[in-house]
C-alpha cells in the first residue's frame, strides 16, 4: 500500500500482516476463552459452532497467536526497551491522560504505555501458552498431575484477564490517539501525529543517514 | 454339599479351606457374608495365598499346597486331646465305638495289607470285629485299644503342633488359634461349616482330603445340623448333575456301580451291594440296591430288560480293573489304543494335565468330534497358533469334527446345583447359526449307529437295538420326556404294604421308595425320583417361602434325594430326638413321628427309642471316623506328599507320596525333581473368568485379559523379576511365558526349617477366544489323579521361573 | 434422561438462572459400599459395562487385578485392590469400588463451563448430559475424587450416573443389583447412614477399632459412601482423598475470579468511555502538524 502524500512511515506492510494476526486472535481468543469462563458469555460460544467447536478450536486460535506474537516480539523488541525517558513519561502520565503535553518528554518510536503493553503481552502470552498447554485436554492432559492442572486453570485465566485488560487499555489508546489506527491499517502518520506523539522519532527519522524507514522514500518524484 | 447354600448363614465358624469360596463361587459367598453379620460367624481360611476369601476373613493361615491332611489331622489331635468334641453325638453318631480287627496296623506310612506290585492294598484287615450275628462289636466306654475312637487318637497322635507346622508351613499360633476356633463348635447349638471345592479334590490325596475334614466335622457334630455339613462347592453349574448321572467311567446313574470284569452274573453283582447292616436295627438303605438297579435296566432297556435275561445285565458294559478315566483315556490315545474321541462339553486342551500330552494323544486320532458352543482349543489342537500352541498341521492327520452346541439359555432343561437343587430352566433365546441341542446331536448318532448295527450287525448290536427310545419327535426328545424318564414310572399298578394302589400303571413315580426291583417301575435316577411327579414339573417350583427363615425354601425347585435340604438331618436331634441346638432345629421327634422344616433323612416312623444311626446309607448308621474299605490309600487319612514336592515325608521318608495312586510309567518319567524346579506351583480360578469359557465374552476379557502367575516378593526380589515384568515358568513338561504378579499375598513358608515358596498359576487363558493368547496352566501340570477319583493333581507340583527378556516368540 | 428431568435440577452447571428445585421433598439416595464386604468379584463392574453398554479394550496385566487399569470414558466404576500390612502385620486386601461420588457439592458440576452439562437433582444425583458437554476437561479439574475422564472419541465426558435411568423408575442401580454379597446397598440416604452405623458397630466388634462411615463433609457429603474398616486413614485404600474437598485453586477460579474478572473488563471498558468523555479524543493539532512538516523539511533542505 502506498502511504499518503507527505506521510511518515510507521509499520511495514509486514508488520501491520503480523499485527493483525495476533489481533484477530486475541479477540477470538477471548470471545472463545470468555464463553467458556463465565456462563454470561457462553452464548459466544454460537459464534464457533458451540461449545464443542469453541474448545476445540480455542487452543489452536492460541498457537497461531503465540507464532504471531514471537513475530512482533522478533521485529520490535529492541525499539521497546525501556530507557530512561520512559521513567519520566510514566512519572507524567497524568498529564498526558489529560491530553496535555506540557512536561511530557519526547517520545521515541513507542512510548511507555505502548512499551508496556508490549512487554505485558511478552509476559502474558507465554504464560497462557504453558498453562494453555496443561489443560489441553485433547492432547496433553495425561502429562500432569491434577493439582498442576488446577493451578493451571486458574492461572491461564488470571492471566488471560490481564492480557484481556491491557487489550483494552490498548484498543482504546489507539481509538483515543487519533490518527494512530491509520498507522496500522494504511502503515503511515501524518508528520503532526508523529511530531505530537513520537517527536523524538520523527527527529530521528529526519537525521541524515537516519536507520529509520525514509520519511521521504515515498514522495519522491 | 450336604446342606444348601442359603444354610451357611447358620453357622458360627465358616472354614473356607480346599477352596476359595468368594473368589469362584461370589454368588453362593452371600451366604458366608449373611453368616458373618447375622449371625455373628468368623470366618477362617487356609490357602497358600492370601485370597479374595481372605480379604474378608478374621481368620487367614497359610498353608503348603498339598499338605491339608497333616493340617487337619493335627486339628483332629488337638481336639482329641484337648477333649474338644461333641461327645454325644460321637458316641451315638459316629462309629468311634466299633471295634476293628485285630489285623489292622498302620506302620511307616503304610496300612496293613500293600501290595507293592499293585500299588494297592488288599483291604480285609481294615473292618470291624463282627460277633456272631455278623454285627460290628462295640465299646460304649472307649476303653477297647481296638475302637475307632482310640485307633483314631493313636492314628494322629504324630501330627503335633509342630509337625503340623514343620509339614505345612503354618505359623504355630495361626494353627492353634484356628483349632481352638474350630473347637467352639463342638458346643451342641454352635455349628460350623466347611466350604471346598477343587482345591481338595485336585491332588493325589483329595478324597481323603475331604475325608479328613469330614471327621473333624463328626467330632465337632456339625453334620446333619444347620449351618454345618461339607459342603463342596461345585465349579460348574451343572457338575452335581454330572456326578449324580454318572457321567464317570465307573459309575452308572444314582451313585450305582458300573459292574466289574470280575462281575460276569447279576447274582454276582449283585452280592456285595446290598449291605446288611453291621448293628442292629440300622436302616442300610443300600439294602434298596436291587430296586434302583432294575428300575434302572427297565428304563435303559424297556421291555427287553426281564427278570429271565437277569433284567439285561449283560449288556452293560463290564470294566476291567482301573477304570476309564480321563489320565486313563489320553494314555490310551498316546499308546494308539484308542482312534476316535467324542469330546462333548469339554475341553481337555486346557483342562487336563500335561498338555504336551493332550496334544500328542490327540494328534494321534482318526477322528476327533468336539461337541462345544464355543470354538474350543481342543477343536483347534491342530492348528499353529504360535508359540501358544506349535502344532504342525502337515503332520496331523487327525480328522475334526466341530458340531456346535447350544448353551444353557438356549435350551430347555435342569441343571443341578451345588445343594442338590434341580432347577428346572426355560429356553430364553434361540441359538446362533447351526447350533444344536446337545439331544438332538446325540439322538443323530445314535439313530444312524442303529442303523448300521440293523443293517451290518456288528460285534454286539443287542445294547444298541435294545434301547428304547419312546419319545413324541424320535430325533429330538423333548427335556420334559427325558425328566420324566429320570423320575421314573410305574409300569404296572403300585400298592403300599396296605395294598393300596398308590400309583397306576403309567403313572409318574412320587418318590424312590416306590421303586421294585421285580420290573414295574422303571426310573433313569432314583435319586431323582419325585422330581417330575403327577403333580407336575417339582424342578420347575418357584416358591421361596422359607420357614423360619432358616435356608430351606423346601418349595423352590426340587433337592435330591426326596426334596430333602439337609442330609443326615436326623443328627440335626439328639439320640432322644430333641435338637440339638434349640434355636435351629430341623427335624424332631413329635412322639410319632419324626417332623420339622425339612424332609426327614431318616424313616419317619422310627422312633429315637428303637436306637438307628442317623447315616442310613452306613450299614452300621455310623458316621465313619474309619473309613473301612472304601477308601484306597486307607481307613484313615494319612499324610502324602504330593508327587512332585520339595520335601521329604517328615512323618516316613520311604513312603513319600500316595502309595495306591495309578502312575502310568510316561507320566512318572515326566515328573520333575526340586533339584531342577525348586518351587512349589499351584493352580487356581480367579473371579473374572469360568474356566475357559469367559474368555470368549468381551467383558471378562476386559476384566482380565491376559496370562499372569503370582508371586512373593521375596522370590521376584531373589530373581530380578519386577511388577508386571515377564517370567518364563517351566516344569519338567513345559513351559508358560506370562507376566508376573509380584504380591504381599503369598510369603515364603517354613517347610521342614527351609523357606519355601509358591508360585499361583491362575489357569484361564487359552489360544481362542476375545482374551489375549496364553499357554495355559496345564502346560505345567502333572499328569497323576487322585487314588480314588483319578482327579488330576492340579494344585501341587513343582516348577521354576526365571526372568524372560519379553513375551514368547 | 436428563432434559426429561429438568424439574428434577436443584443444581445445573454454567447456569446463572435459579434450577427449578420443583421436586426438592425428593428423599435423598445414598449408594453404600461396604469395603468390609466387598470380595473384588467385580459384579459390579461387568453390571456396569452392561447396563450402560460400554465395552472398553481388552488390555494387559499390568502387575494388579485393577482391569482396566483406570477408569475410562467406558470404565465408569472399577475395582482397586491394594495390599496393605497392618500394625499387627498381618496383610489386609483392600478392595474399593472406585467411581463418582455424586458430592453434594460437585467440583465437576462447580467447574463445569457449559450450561447444563451437569446437573444435580433433587435425589443428590449428579449426572452428565452429553448433549451438552464441550469436551474441556474442567470437570475433571474440578472433581476432588479423580473421577471424571473425558473421551478421546466424541471429546465429552463421562461418568458413573449412579444410574439415574433406573432410579428414575425406582430401580436400583446395576452394579447395586449385580453385588453378590450385598456390599453395595441402595436407598434414602439417612437409611444409609443409620445402616452404615450397625456395620461400623459390628465391624467395632470384631476389632476394626477405627471403623467408620465415610461421607465427607468437605464436600458436603456425599451420595456414595464407605464403610471403612480403617476409616481414619481413607488413603490406604487405593487413594481415597483423607479430607476431600474442591481445590482452593478451583474455588478461586470459580469462586472470586469469575465475578472479579467479569468487573474488571467492564471496568476498564467504562473508564476508557469516560475518559474519553472527560478529556475527549487526543487530536493531532495543525501546528502539529505545521511543527512536523517543518521538521521533515528541513532535513530535505538539509545539503
Amino acid at each position: 500500500m502506498t502511504p499518503a502524500e507527505g506521510n511518515v512511515v510507521r509499520y511495514a506492510t509486514v508488520t501491520r500482516v503480523n499485527h493483525w494476526i495476533t489481533a484477530i486472535c486475541f479477540v477470538l481468543l477471548t470471545l472463545s476463552g470468555l464463553s467458556m469462563f463465565h456462563p454470561i458469555f457462553f452464548f459466544v460460544s454460537t459464534l464457533f459452532g458451540g461449545g464443542q467447536w469453541t474448545r476445540a478450536v480455542h487452543p489452536w486460535i492460541g498457537i497461531v497467536l503465540v507464532l504471531s506474537y514471537a513475530g512482533l516480539v522478533a521485529q520490535s523488541w529492541r525499539e521497546n526497551l525501556w530507557n530512561p525517558d520512559d521513567t519520566a513519561w510514566v512519572r507524567k502520565f497524568d498529564r498526558v491522560l489529560e491530553n496535555d503535553a506540557e512536561g511530557v518528554p519526547e517520545v521515541g518510536r513507542f512510548n511507555a504505555g505502548q512499551k508496556s503493553v508490549f512487554w505485558a503481552m511478552a509476559l502474558l502470552i507465554p504464560v497462557l501458552l504453558f498453562t494453555g498447554l496443561v489443560i489441553w485436554e485433547v492432547y496433553f492432559s495425561g502429562f500432569t498431575p491434577l493439582v498442576v492442572q488446577r493451578i493451571a486453570v486458574l492461572v491461564h485465566s488470571l492471566a488471560a484477564i490481564a492480557a484481556i485488560l491491557v487489550w483494552i487499555v490498548h484498543v482504546y489508546a489507539g481509538i483515543w490517539v487519533r490518527g494512530s489506527l491509520r498507522a496500522m491499517t494504511r502503515g503511515d502518520v501524518t508528520p503532526g501525529w508523529a511530531w505530537r506523539h513520537h517527536r523524538k522519532w520523527l527527529r530521528s527519522l529526519a537525521e541524515p543517514r537516519s536507520a529509520g524507514p525514509d520519511p521521504r522514500a515515498e514522495r519522491a518524484p | 454339599m450336604t446342606n444348601t447354600w442359603q444354610d451357611i448363614k447358620n453357622a458360627n465358624v465358616v472354614v473356607v479351606m480346599g477352596g476359595n469360596a468368594a473368589e469362584a463361587h461370589p454368588c453362593g459367598f452371600k451366604w458366608v457374608i449373611h453368616a458373618k453379620i447375622e449371625n455373628h460367624a468368623k470366618l477362617v481360611v487356609v490357602d497358600p495365598r492370601f485370597t479374595r476369601t481372605a480379604s474378608v476373613a478374621d481368620v487367614y493361615a497359610p498353608i503348603r499346597p498339598g499338605t491339608d491332611i497333616a493340617f487337619l489331622n493335627g486339628v483332629i489331635r488337638y481336639l482329641l486331646e484337648k477333649d474338644l468334641i461333641q461327645h454325644d453325638y460321637v458316641r451315638a453318631y459316629t462309629n468311634a465305638s466299633l471295634i476293628v480287627k485285630d489285623g489292622f496296623g498302620f506302620e511307616d506310612g503304610l496300612f496293613t495289607g500293600y501290595k507293592e506290585d499293585t500299588h494297592s492294598y488288599d483291604k480285609t484287615s481294615w473292618d470291624y470285629e463282627l460277633d456272631g450275628q455278623g454285627y460290628a462289636k462295640v465299646d460304649d466306654t472307649w476303653q477297647d485299644p481296638r475302637c475307632v475312637i482310640n485307633l483314631l487318637r493313636k492314628h494322629v497322635d504324630r501330627y503335633t503342633p509342630q509337625m503340623v507346622s514343620s509339614i505345612c508351613g503354618t505359623p504355630q499360633d495361626k494353627f492353634l488359634e484356628i483349632c481352638a476356633l474350630f473347637a467352639t463348635t463342638a458346643a451342641p447349638d454352635k455349628a460350623m461349616t466347611s466350604l471346598f471345592a477343587l482345591g481338595w479334590t485336585q491332588h493325589s490325596v483329595g478324597a481323603q482330603n475331604i475325608r479328613a475334614m469330614a471327621m473333624v466335622q463328626l467330632l465337632l457334630g456339625n453334620i446333619g445340623v444347620a449351618g454345618g455339613g461339607m459342603n463342596a462347592l461345585r465349579g460348574h453349574s451343572n457338575i452335581q448333575g454330572l456326578t449324580d448321572v454318572g457321567l464317570l467311567s465307573t459309575s452308572m446313574p444314582g451313585y450305582l456301580v458300573l459292574p466289574k470284569d470280575s462281575e460276569p452274573t447279576y447274582k454276582q453283582y449283585m452280592a456285595t451291594r446290598q449291605y446288611k447292616p453291621l448293628r442292629p436295627g440300622q436302616v442300610s438303605y443300600w439294602q434298596n440296591y436291587g430296586k434302583f438297579f432294575v428300575s434302572l435296566q427297565k428304563a435303559i432297556y424297556g421291555d427287553a430288560a426281564r427278570a429271565d435275561n437277569d433284567w439285561a445285565y449283560d449288556w452293560l458294559p463290564k470294566f476291567d480293573g482301573g477304570g476309564y478315566d480321563i489320565i486313563r483315556a489320553f494314555e490310551m490315545m498316546n499308546a494308539g489304543q484308542m482312534n476316535g474321541y467324542i469330546c462333548q462339553g469339554f475341553n481337555p486342551m486346557q483342562a487336563f494335565p500335561d498338555r504336551g500330552k493332550i496334544r500328542r494323544g490327540l494328534s494321534k486320532l482318526k477322528f476327533l468330534v468336539v461337541m462345544d458352543p464355543l470354538d474350543t482349543e481342543t477343536s483347534r489342537f491342530w492348528e499353529n497358533f504360535g508359540p501358544q500352541n506349535p502344532s504342525d498341521p502337515a503332520k496331523i492327520q487327525t480328522e475334526v469334527f466341530q458340531l456346535p452346541t447350544t448353551c444353557f439359555a438356549e435350551e430347555t432343561g435342569s441343571l443341578v446345583n451345588s445343594s442338590r437343587w434341580m432347577q428346572w430352566h426355560w429356553k430364553a433365546a434361540d441359538p446362533p447359526g447351526e447350533a444344536q441341542t446337545d439331544i438332538w446331536i446325540m439322538s443323530g448318532i445314535f439313530h444312524r449307529m442303529r442303523e448300521m448295527y440293523r443293517k451290518e450287525g456288528g460285534a454286539f448290536p443287542d445294547p444298541i437295538l435294545n434301547l428304547t427310545w419312546s419319545y413324541t419327535n424320535p430325533t429330538d426328545p423333548d427335556p420334559e420326556e427325558l425328566a420324566k424318564d429320570m423320575n421314573g414310572r410305574a409300569l404296572a399298578d403300585i400298592k403300599d404294604p396296605t395294598g393300596t394302589v398308590t400309583q397306576h400303571a403309567g403313572q409318574l413315580l412320587d418318590g424312590f421308595s416306590q421303586l421294585r426291583d421285580d420290573g414295574t417301575t422303571t426310573s433313569g435316577c432314583w435319586i431323582f425320583s419325585g422330581s417330575f411327579t403327577e403333580k407336575g414339573n417339582q424342578m420347575a417350583r418357584r416358591d421361596a417361602t422359607d420357614p423360619r427363615e432358616q435356608g430351606l425354601a423346601p418349595n423352590w425347585a426340587w433337592s435330591w434325594p426326596a426334596n430333602r435340604r439337609i442330609m443326615y438331618n436326623r443328627a440335626s436331634a439328639d439320640p432322644n430326638g430333641k435338637a440339638w441346638n434349640p434355636k435351629k432345629p430341623i427335624i424332631e421327634w413329635n412322639g410319632s413321628h419324626w417332623a420339622g422344616i425339612d424332609v426327614p433323612d431318616f424313616v419317619p416312623t422310627i422312633a429315637p427309642s428303637e436306637s438307628a444311626g442317623p447315616f442310613i446309607m452306613n450299614a452300621e448308621g455310623a458316621g465313619r471316623l474309619f473309613a473301612r474299605d472304601q477308601m484306597a490309600e486307607g481307613p484313615f487319612p494319612e499324610h502324602y506328599e504330593p508327587f512332585e514336592s520339595p520335601s521329604p515325608n517328615l512323618l516316613h521318608p520311604k513312603v513319600k507320596s500316595n502309595p495306591a495312586a495309578r502312575v502310568f510309567a510316561d507320566d512318572r518319567a515326566a515328573f520333575g525333581s526340586a533339584a531342577d524346579f525348586p518351587y512349589v506351583a499351584t493352580t487356581y480360578r480367579l473371579t473374572e473368568h469360568f474356566h475357559f469359557w469367559t474368555k470368549h465374552a468381551l467383558i471378562n476379557a476386559i476384566l482380565q485379559p491376559e496370562e499372569f502367575i503370582e508371586i512373593g516378593e521375596a522370590l521376584a526380589k531373589e530373581k530380578g523379576i519386577g511388577q508386571g515384568g515377564w517370567v518364563r515358568v517351566s516344569s519338567k513338561r513345559g513351559f508358560v511365558v506370562c507376566k508376573a504378579y509380584v504380591t504381599k499375598r503369598i510369603r515364603p513358608l517354613q517347610v521342614n526349617g527351609k523357606a519355601t515358596h509358591v508360585i499361583g498359576v491362575p489357569i484361564h487363558w487359552g489360544f481362542t477366544g476375545q482374551a489375549r493368547k496364553g499357554f495355559g496352566a496345564n502346560t505345567l501340570t502333572p499328569s497323576v489323579g487322585d487314588a480314588n477319583t483319578q482327579t488330576p493333581e492340579f494344585k501341587a507340583f513343582l516348577v521354576n521361573i526365571e526372568k524372560a527378556s519379553g513375551p514368547a516368540t | 434422561m436428563t432434559e426429561l428431568q429438568s424439574q428434577d435440577y436443584i443444581r445445573r452447571s454454567a447456569s446463572t438462572l435459579t434450577p427449578p428445585s420443583a421436586r426438592r421433598h425428593e428423599q435423598e439416595v445414598a449408594k453404600l459400599i461396604d469395603v468390609s464386604r466387598c470380595i473384588g468379584c467385580k459384579a459390579c463392574q461387568s453390571a456396569c459395562m452392561e447396563w450402560n453398554d460400554l465395552r472398553g479394550e481388552v488390555g494387559h496385566f499390568e502387575g494388579s487385578y485393577d482391569n482396566p487399569k483406570d477408569l475410562d470414558p467406558n470404565t465408569w466404576t472399577l475395582m482397586r485392590f491394594t495390599e496393605w500390612e497392618n500394625d499387627k502385620g498381618d496383610l489386609e486386601w483392600l478392595i474399593r469400588k472406585d467411581g463418582c461420588m455424586h458430592c453434594e457439592d460437585p467440583g465437576c458440576l462447580k467447574a463445569c463451563p457449559a450450561p447444563g452439562a451437569i446437573v444435580q437433582y433433587a435425589n443428590g444425583i449428579v449426572d452428565f448430559n452429553s448433549e451438552a458437554c464441550i469436551g474441556c476437561g474442567y470437570c475433571v479439574k474440578g472433581c476432588p475424587f479423580d473421577i471424571p475422564r473425558v473421551s478421546q472419541k466424541d471429546h465429552k465426558s463421562y461418568k458413573c450416573t449412579l444410574c439415574s435411568d433406573r432410579v428414575a423408575v425406582g430401580l436400583e442401580p446395576a452394579c447395586v443389583k449385580a453385588c453378590p454379597t450385598g456390599a453395595i446397598m441402595f436407598g434414602s440416604k439417612s437409611d444409609m447412614t443409620a445402616w452404615a452405623g450397625e456395620r461400623v458397630e459390628e465391624l467395632k466388634s470384631r476389632g476394626f477399632k477405627n471403623a467408620g462411615l465415610y461421607d465427607p463433609a468437605g464436600v458436603g457429603g456425599t451420595h456414595v459412601m464407605y464403610v471403612l474398616h480403617h476409616a481414619d486413614k481413607p488413603s490406604i485404600y487405593a487413594g481415597l482423598p483423607d479430607s476431600p474437598q474442591i481445590s482452593p485453586f478451583v474455588g478461586l477460579w470459580k469462586g472470586a475470579v469469575k465475578p472479579l474478572a467479569v468487573a474488571g473488563i467492564a471496568l476498564a471498558a467504562i473508564a476508557g468511555f469516560f475518559h474519553s468523555v472527560v478529556a475527549g479524543p487526543n487530536e493531532v493539532q495543525p501546528e502539529d502538524e505545521a511543527e512536523g512538516r517543518r521538521l521533515l523539511d528541513r532535513q530535505d533542505d538539509a545539503p
